[in-house]
């Protein structure tokens, strides 16, 4: 791990590129939709990546930190006129400073106990967002109009800038997270998930270690809010708090492969793209089809591929070779 | 027995419940030496081992680490320390190859990847493991593992190595090999706390031995003395040691 080869690097310029220019190509609005919200989605699952897959912090709550980025550069920006580009750094970091809080008591919880912890403060958030006047309750909040440009955060006649700062926070995302993963970070993460005991016993704080990764995955989860919010300029609680968030987060993570850099992306091409074309294709009749096409692909992965595609393209990678 | 007191423990207590698992344990260990924990299952070893290493807070009684006292220090900051450990059951790390798993511990002292890399990859050619460098800790023989759980701790770069059953279940020529390395892991400067079954190995290496049944030390000593003891043969020896 950590070591690539020219043909991977060159794989990987490949793909960079070829994503730079989709939009000089395929036209259209809806395809560019598709997009951004794959981008958004793998940014996401590569943040819980970090917690789920390397350090067995099966987080189920992923869309409280996503709501608070959105709900906290909305607010500075209505409220206070705060430029959302700084309202998206105060965002993440309100993220992880309550990731940490909520980490604290948490870090001791293993596997299935952290999820069901993470569902409750989820959903405690939610309930709170729903009922607190100042940020709209359950009406929800109209952003602002600004005039459009890159300062702003905003564009108004076009989706392709709203594409490439989502690509940009994607490689942002991949880029900290594969830092992590080849550094101290990464292998005393992986530590802990094998086993408390032994982290312990190799010297790793693992509550310190633990509390790290809750915080980064919730300023990147914040981030992707922030953008959401600024992207649809419309929100409430039920566009960003929701438990379908979190578990849309989980699924992309685990059908691409958890503890891959690479795999919650590969799993956002996978996903992203059939719910958002189930929706257009099957309307308000097919409420749900995603969910069950979601549901088949996961089991059929879990019961043949525990380490998702990437797994299944490693694998067959080394069977070629 | 040699020079100043590496480890001192005094009068360790640790009740769970109603069982009193260790009572009121004092030794020392001096710089430099081997010293064996002996006695039956269940006398009360592996709670002792505990409470010196952070895993668990014994009720009362202390411990100093070169007269530091390290009594209510958390698990990784004993670590930290210079203590290291290794576990009954043999835990690696199973996503990871050997030299990862052995990394994992290199990066306690060193942050840069590629010093860690090189320290640990010393450290397998210490341990004999360098071959095995890049296969995943799971398909490693049983000898190999628990060859690579003293590497693991020998990477966090201890003063005192204390290994919890590291020679149970191995062949007469395994058994061989990991005395030989743990001589060689004394001479580099380690001293060592061994808990240990196989008697063999307890003979062969120990400057000294302290016998623990049911939570009480009865006798310490060298490891010739300890197999005349009336006492621990009683306790332990069984027939075998009997002559």
């Amino acid at each position: 791990m950590g070591k690539f080869t020219p043909r991977q690097i060159a794989l990987y310029v490949v793909i960079l590129v070829a994503l730079v220019a989709f939009p000089l190509v395929v036209k259209g609005t809806f395809p560019t939709h598709v997009m951004i919200m794959f981008f958004m989605f793998a940014m996401m699952g590569v943040a819980w990546n970090l917690l789920g897959g390397y350090a067995a912090m099966f987080s189920f709550g992923q869309a409280a930190f996503f709501g608070i980025g959105a709900y906290t550069s909305t607010i500075l920006l209505m409220n206070y006129h705060v430029n959302p580009w700084i309202g998206l750094v105060v965002g993440g970091v309100l993220a992880a400073l309550t990731g940490a809080a909520i980490g604290m008591p948490c870090s001791n919880l293993r596997g299935h106990y952290f999820a069901i912890a993470s569902i409750a403060f989820a959903e405690i958030v939610r309930i709170c967002f729903n009922n607190w006047k100042f940020v709209g309750a359950a009406e929800g909040l109209s952003l602002p109009l600004l005039p459009e440009s890159l300062g702003n955060f905003m564009f108004h006649t076009t989706k392709v800038p709203y594409y490439y700062i989502m690509l940009a926070f994607l490689v942002l995302s991949i880029f900290i997270c594969w830092y992590i993963t080849v550094n101290r970070g990464g292998f005393y993460l992986r530590a802990i998930k094998e086993s408390h005991e032994l982290a312990k016993g190799m010297g790793i704080s693992f509550v310190r270690y633990r509390l790290y990764a809750i915080m980064i995955s919730a300023f990147l989860t914040a981030m992707a809010g922030t953008f959401y919010a600024q992207y649809i300029l419309y929100l409430d609680p039920e566009s960003v708090l929701i438990l379908p968030i979190s578990v849309q987060v989980v699924l992309v993570a685990m059908l691409g492969g958890a503890g891959t850099i690479m795999g919650p992306v590969i799993g956002a091409v996978i996903l992203i793209p059939l719910s958002e074309y189930t929706r257009v294709w099957l309307g308000t009749k097919g409420t749900g089809v995603d969910m069950m096409l979601y549901g088949v692909l996961i089991m059929l992965i879990s019961a043949y591929q525990p380490k998702g595609v990437w797994g299944l393209l490693t694998a067959i990678g080394k069977r070629a070779k | 027995m040699s020079g100043a007191a590496c480890l001192e423990v005094q009068g360790i207590t640790k009740r769970f419940g109603g069982l009193i698992a260790a009572d009121d344990v004092s030794f020392r260990v001096g710089e430099g030496e081997i010293v064996s924990i002996i006695g039956p299952n269940g006398a009360g070893k592996s709670t002792l081992f505990n409470c010196i290493t952070g895993f668990y807070r014994p009720n009362a009684g202390r411990v100093f680490f070169r007269g530091k006292d390290i009594t209510r220090y958390s698990a990784h900051r004993i670590c930290k320390l210079g203590i290291a450990r290794t576990f009954q059951i043999v835990q690696v790390i199973s996503d990871m190859t050997v030299l990862e798993n052995v990394m994992t511990g290199a990066y306690l002292r060193d942050y840069t990847p590629r010093v860690v890399r090189e320290k640990a990859e010393e450290i397998l050619r210490f341990t004999g493991l360098i071959e095995r460098r890049d296969e995943l800790g799971p398909d490693l023989t049983i000898a190999d593992k628990k060859r690579l759980e003293v590497a693991m701790a020998l990477a966090t770069r201890p003063e005192l190595l204390m290994l919890d059953e590291a020679m149970a279940g191995l062949t007469p020529v395994e058994l061989r090999d990991i005395i030989a390395l743990l001589r060689k892991v004394r001479e580099s400067g380690v001293t060592l706390i061994i808990v240990e079954h196989v008697m063999e190995a307890v003979m062969e290496l120990s400057d000294r031995v302290v016998v623990i049944n049911s939570g009480r030390k009865i006798v310490e000593g060298p490891p010739a003395e300890i197999v005349r003891n009336p006492e621990v043969i009683q306790a332990y020896l069984g027939e075998r040691y009997h002559a």
